[in-house]
């Protein structure tokens, strides 16, 4: 029941938050926009001159742009398949009667709250080190040979990393929506004889598919833009093997100082990144007017 | 109970669930383990398990050499200090669009999520440019700016949830009994608002402690926080695994408790009130 005076108020209120959000995306985008534009290089700043389109032509063109497109998909694709089919095996064991589901909950979300920094270099090193890690301990008391993960296979090892970290993101949003499955419900399909298989097909899944979505679109997010795991574990290579956008836009505007070619690689990286957001703004909306 | 579950499935299921979140778990408990070993003990073939010397030397040493309390400091100060100053202009705004909205206030609310999806390296550079001109680079002020910044949506966002749950008709008997707009805010809304704000602190929080994006590009030594820190044992000289055991220990230890104590609020706060 807002009075004239109150609405005037809440704009007066709102005012500060929406201005300096304003600013701190639209200014600083409007600046990449206009810098990819430009030739522009941080080596050489006196020789700025305006480009048209030259380097949006230069970063499509580019054998490591398609190359970082590719990688980031994948990356994006198989955390993406990973942490929702494991979250949703996850979540409906502990959605079960154990003993100690407290205790399992905070054991399974613990790796979320682990910095990005810390989980890429104790995975690289402690667990995934060819001569002294776990993994290797492991391989060999098998009576298999030691995989060499980052340097034989580093997507594979990139995208186990991350994984972990977003596994637990996955159960806890997934398990949450399990716990608000009704009783009466689960019972009458008890009654009405339904097996384990069409009860999790034709009750479960369809009640927890909105939280599904919601967890690939957040995760979505989050993943296209992966950068801290890549940084202190590959370097994006061997190559550009692991080189994703986030980090050939970063390579290219602080290791090579090309501004010009760098903004044309963010400006890209955002529409890559609305076409997410707008499928999950529309569902964040419809639960507004909920 | 749907299904009458005989005691030995039960125990079945309970055995399986804990060995699935003992093997999450896993890697956190390596890394407190290794914490405790001589650098020697931790490249051991095959692993020492519990059976070694333990020993603190780790942590001193962690310490001494890099001085991690001078990056612990700057975590704490960056991550509280920017939603603090987050919270100055998310409580208001939040209010506003909970019990005055205007007409365009849904509209708002998602624009502000919407820029929460812009993808750091759209802005890198600008950022960046700006920074070093304004001497920002590597300095608190700066990188606190940036991390109140990206927390700020979520701050709105969040509180805006919970400030629905108070019943308006609170506020329109304080109304009526003469209350101004500060007596509002003050008397009425603080309490019942103060479990939501401190649930959305903790969660905010714990987001700027493990951002990783903006404090590795932008800091270098003075302002950098534990994450930069970290990334600083990437390229190591010698054995060092102990060392990056207790240095990561140490940084992950008082976030992991935090996480713990606000996971419920965890769901709502990361799904932006989709999932509850």
């Amino acid at each position: 029941m807002a009075t004239r005076n109150t609405a005037a108020a809440g704009r007066l209120l709102v005012a500060p938050s929406v201005i300096l959000l304003f600013v701190w995306m639209i200014v600083p985008l409007a600046m990449t926009l206009y810098f990819s534009s430009l030739r522009y290089s941080l080596l050489d700043p006196d020789k700025i001159g305006f480009v048209a389109l030259q380097n949006y032509a230069a970063f499509l063109s580019d054998p490591n742009f398609i190359a970082a497109l590719v990688n980031t998909l994948v990356l994006v694709g198989a955390v993406l398949a990973i942490s929702v089919c494991g979250g949703i095996l996850v979540a409906l064991l502990m959605d079960q009667p154990v003993i100690g589901q407290n205790a399992l909950r905070l054991m399974v979300i613990a790796p979320f709250f682990v910095m990005p920094t810390v989980s890429a270099l104790v995975w690289k090193n402690l667990l995934m080190n060819p001569d002294s890690g776990l993994f290797a301990w492991i391989a060999q008391s098998l009576g298999l040979s030691p995989v060499v993960w980052f340097t034989n296979h580093p997507m594979l090892s990139v995208v186990i990393v991350v994984s972990w970290e977003w596994l637990p993101f996955a159960s806890l949003i997934l398990l949450t929506a399990l716990q608000s499955l009704d009783e009466e419900q689960k019972e009458a399909a008890a009654l009405d004889g339904a097996g384990p298989v069409s009860f999790f097909f034709y009750i479960v899944l369809p009640h927890i598919a909105r939280a599904i979505t919601v967890v690939i679109l957040i995760e979505t997010i989050f993943l296209l833009s992966v950068f801290a795991e890549i940084y202190v574990t590959t370097t994006g290579g061997p190559g550009v093997a692991t080189t994703n956008i986030a980090f050939l836009v970063y390579k290219e505007a602080l290791l090579d100082f090309d501004v010009g070619a760098a903004s044309a690689g963010g400006v890209i990286a955002v529409i890559l990144a609305n076409v997410v957001a707008m499928f999950l703004m529309r569902i964040v909306g419809k639960n507004l007017e909920a | 109970m749907a299904r009458k579950q005989s005691s030995g499935k039960r125990l079945g299921v309970t055995l399986l669930a804990w060995a699935v979140a003992f093997v999450i778990f896993f890697p956190i408990l390596w890394t407190f383990i290794t914490s405790f070993k001589s650098e020697l003990d931790a490249i051991a073939m095959p692993p020492k398990f519990l059976f070694f010397n333990w020993t603190l030397e780790n942590y001193a040493e962690v310490q001494q050499r890099s001085n991690y309390l001078k990056y612990a400091s700057n975590s704490i100060v960056l991550s509280v200090g920017a939603n603090v100053v987050g919270l100055l202009f998310a409580v208001p705004a939040a209010w506003a669009m909970a019990f005055a909205p205007g007409k365009r206030a849904k509209d708002l609310l998602l624009w502000m999520l919407s820029t929460k999806m812009m993808p750091g390296v759209g802005v890198l550079v600008p950022i960046y440019l700006l920074f070093r001109d304004m001497g920002l680079l590597d300095s608190l002020w700066g990188i606190g700016l940036v991390l109140m910044l990206l927390n700020l949506p979520i701050l709105v966002w969040m509180l805006y949830t919970y400030f629905k749950e108070i019943p308006a008709e609170i506020l329109e008997a304080a109304r009526v009994d003469g209350a101004s707009l500060y007596d509002e805010i003050v008397y009425v809304l603080t309490p019942m608002a103060t479990p939501g704000i401190a649930s959305t602190m903790l969660l905010a929080i714990i987001l700027s402690w493990n951002e990783a994006f903006w404090t590795l590009n932008l800091a270098t030594s003075n302002a950098a926080p534990l994450t930069a820190f970290i990334a600083s044992y990437s390229a190591p000289e010698g054995f060092f695994w102990a060392k990056l055991s207790a240095a990561s220990t140490l940084a992950i230890a008082p976030i992991l408790v935090l996480g713990w104590i606000s996971q419920k609020q965890l769901v709502r706060g990361l799904t932006f009130g989709a999932v509850k």
